[in-house]
């Protein structure tokens, strides 16, 4: 037979000031833990959204990025033309040339600008990415000075509403709508006409070829002809791949100073709960000597005491885990390293992660209770049940 | 004296109890100075900039060029005396997380920046050998490159493989400077595109111009850029501290979150300290009444509860100090040079013990007045 949950739970009501403030650190704890994690299965979730199976980008050979990759007009149009390439319903091509470049945008908030992709594309681009609707206003028209923006970039700007005129490239640019992308990487970009936007910026070339794939297995051989063809010097991805690579810097970060901190937290919050489990054995000695003597075994004891230490865990963990979840509410937005531009994305919490962090908590308490539950099953009995 | 004996006496009669408290004291205590380190070394760069040299770049972005005929056109306004510019390369040296900075720079560049401190003789190799480079001495650290050596590169922006012989390896003046990063002749460089794409070439990633007066910094940037209006390439100067912490803005969302998460730390450690001295009080209750019953003052009580949480956090935030200085620098070598400047200020250092304190008095306050207000009889009759 074992020590009944209920005296368990009344020991802990019993020292409450304690409990509370054990469970409170453990809680901080489980809080930045949980935090860490939803982030980074935020940033996945992002670009998993940005990303198309049956999409491929082709870039050129050795750029790392949109930005500093070209593709040449002649280049453009052998790619296009492969056979691999999905028709549309009017029978026209799947493939959308694309300009990406980057402009300085102020953040609210602060006086700092911020990188921002305005990415040049085409009916064709829409086309491709399905995920990105239509939130506010229109989309912008072949042939003008139009731009639409992601909703990211219409909550996080300055001047980024419909009908405000953002001035670069020797132009004003009206903007007319505010796209909703999903909570996709497109979130975080602006778009508008390439054509218009490759004479504005002087270029000659573009940045990208976005194609959709006539059927998935084709993507090898796809890639195989890009490669081999001597007329092109560019590299192809499934979109998915590309987008991923192009964070993992970024995500590799936010897992290791994440989990750096949540280790040497977890330090001090497992000391928290030791103390405490320490002192519940020490002030309960002659209870305990009670428990053997009414014959509990000193299995149980110790099991009792690990018990009350993991419902202290518990506590904290899902107090933690509470707090953790108001994090969906808000965005995280900052630079990527590799691409040098902004991008927002929220916090997610999944049923892993929640799973996760309360194993994480109940690890805690079991780390930092089984010390003193071993102290107090080692006990011996009329010691004990002399002790004052 | 009795006093502070009596302090010491409390505060260790639970020699496995304080000993965790203070274990768990020297973590947070140290945990927060690293952050705050690391906080720290995010802004070195800024730091380390100068508000004597301005740095224009195309207003559209980075990214955008301006042409090399703008370099007269700077030089020529009044308060400017040198004016060097510059390339960022990005190339990937052998795989692309042994990441570090590469300009291309103009023949005058060092002469901006003395806290380079460079050989006469280096310098001359260098100047000499059209595919010469130098690197910074924490880089040659990194990957033990020496003066001779090959170093390979694979361009991104610039396709192709690039081979620079090391002709030089540059000092920082103190300790401060960073000098994670290589230099090549822009000229090599501007060689190569005109190669690749005829029409294009003798274009500048930033200008760099050193000026007579700091005072002048904001007039003169004006002025640069009034020059420029309207132009196919405007122009955006401004001080270099000011372009640097720039770079530091984008990401100031990690660095608010690692701000919060180092004051997360003490609230935790706050939480376990508080539990400790309420655990002690409580079980001293008896002992307190004790003391009123002798005589002594409810004052007396609430110094010897303050002394105790004091003494503890004392020793373990001193602890946890001392070994701030230590692990920074294993963290910095750690880290393989992603903060080429890893130092605890003397302000960490200050708020480290100053939060250690704060803990200490903090986590006494409860138990001291509950103690100050026990009635002896009460006291008397309490059990732990």
């Amino acid at each position: 037979m074992s020590v009944p949950v209920g005296y368990i739970a009344r020991n802990l009501w019993t020292r409450r000031v304690t409990t509370l403030l054990t469970a409170g650190g453990l809680a901080l704890v489980v809080f930045v833990f949980a935090t860490v994690l939803m982030l980074d299965a935020g940033l996945k979730q992002t670009l998993v959204n940005t990303g198309e199976y049956d999409n491929v980008v082709a870039i050129r050979k050795g750029s790392e990025t949109e930005v500093q990759s070209w593709v040449y007009r002649d280049q453009a149009a052998v790619i296009e033309t492969h056979p691999g390439v999905a028709l549309g319903p009017d029978g026209s091509r799947i493939a959308s040339r694309e300009t990406v470049v980057l402009i300085s945008l102020t953040r609210s908030g602060t006086d700092k600008p911020s990188n921002v992709v305005i990415r040049g594309t085409s009916d064709s681009g829409l086309l491709l990415r399905p995920q990105v609707k239509l939130a506010a206003g229109r989309m912008f028209r072949p042939g003008s000075s139009e731009i639409v923006v992601g909703s990211g970039i219409a909550s996080g700007y300055i001047g980024t509403r419909i009908g405000d005129r953002l001035n670069f490239a020797q132009r004003d640019w009206e903007i007319v709508g505010i796209i909703n992308a999903g909570g996709s990487g497109f979130d975080s970009e602006i778009w508008g006409d390439v054509e218009q936007l490759m004479q504005a910026f002087r270029r000659t070339a573009y940045s990208s070829m976005v194609v959709r794939l006539k059927d998935s297995g084709g993507f090898e051989r796809f890639r195989a002809d890009i490669d081999i063809d001597p007329r092109l010097a560019q590299e192809v991805k499934r979109e998915r791949v590309f987008y991923s690579d192009q964070s993992r810097a970024l995500s590799t970060f936010i897992n290791i100073l994440g989990l750096t901190l949540t280790t040497i937290f977890s330090i001090g919050a497992t000391i928290g709960a030791m103390i405490t489990m320490y002192s519940a054995v020490a002030n309960r000695v002659k209870e305990i000597g009670t428990l053997r003597a009414l014959g509990f075994k000193r299995r149980e004891v110790l099991l009792a005491f690990l018990m009350e230490s993991m419902l202290v865990a518990l506590i904290g963990g899902l107090a933690g885990l509470a707090g953790a979840s108001l994090m969906q509410f808000a965005s995280f937005s900052t630079t990527n390293f590799q691409t040098f531009a902004d991008l927002t994305f929220g916090f997610m919490l999944t049923p892993g992660i929640a799973l996760k962090t309360l194993l994480f908590a109940l690890a805690m308490g079991v780390v930092g209770g089984f010390l003193p539950a071993l102290r107090a099953a080692r006990l011996n009995i009329v010691d004990a049940l002399r002790a004052s | 004296m009795f006093f502070l004996r009596m302090v010491l006496r409390n505060a260790f009669r639970h020699r496995l109890r304080t000993a965790l408290t203070i274990a768990g004291l020297v973590v947070a205590v140290l945990a927060y100075g690293l952050l705050q380190t690391v906080v720290g070394a995010w802004y070195a760069g800024a730091d380390a900039a100068s508000n004597a040299r301005l740095v224009t770049r195309n207003s559209i972005s980075l990214v955008f060029p301006l042409p090399l005929s703008y370099h007269a056109r700077i030089r020529s306004v009044e308060g400017v005396t040198e004016v060097a510019y510059s390339n960022w390369f990005g190339g990937i040296y052998r795989e692309p997380k042994n990441f570090f900075p590469q300009f291309a720079v103009s023949a005058n560049y060092l002469n901006l920046y003395p806290e380079f401190v460079l050989d006469d003789e280096q310098l001359l190799m260098w100047q000499r050998d059209r595919r010469g480079a130098l690197v910074g001495r924490q880089l040659a650290e990194q990957f033990d490159f020496k003066v001779g050596d090959m170093l390979p590169l694979r361009g991104t922006i610039y396709p192709g493989t690039w081979e620079f012989v090391i002709r030089g390896i540059f000092d920082g003046s103190d300790e401060t400077r960073i000098t994670r990063q290589m230099l090549f002749h822009w000229d090599y460089l501007n060689e190569f595109v005109r190669k690749v794409r005829p029409r294009g070439g003798n274009m500048v990633g930033v200008y760099i111009s050193g000026i007579d007066n700091p005072a002048d910094a904001a007039v003169l940037s004006r002025e640069i850029d009034a020059m420029f209006r309207n132009s196919l390439a405007e122009t955006m100067t401004e001080t270099e501290q000011a372009f640097q912490l720039g770079f530091v803005a984008m990401s100031d969302q990690i660095i608010a979150a690692i701000r919060i998460v180092s004051y997360v730390v003490i609230l935790i450690i706050l939480a376990v300290m508080a539990n400790t001295m309420a655990m002690s009080a409580r079980e001293r209750t008896a002992e307190y009444a004790t003391l009123k019953a002798l005589g002594f003052g409810p004052r007396f009580l609430v110094l010897l509860i303050f002394g105790e949480s004091i003494a503890i956090c004392a020793i373990g935030g001193g602890l946890g100090l001392v070994l701030t200085w230590p692990a920074a620098k294993g963290f910095g070598l750690a880290a393989g040079g992603i903060f080429p400047v890893f130092q605890v200020s003397a302000e960490t250092a200050a708020w480290q013990a100053g939060s250690a304190l704060a803990v200490g008095v903090l986590a006494a306050i409860v138990p001291a007045i509950t103690a100050a207000r026990v009635r002896i009889v009460d006291g008397l009759r309490a059990i732990a």
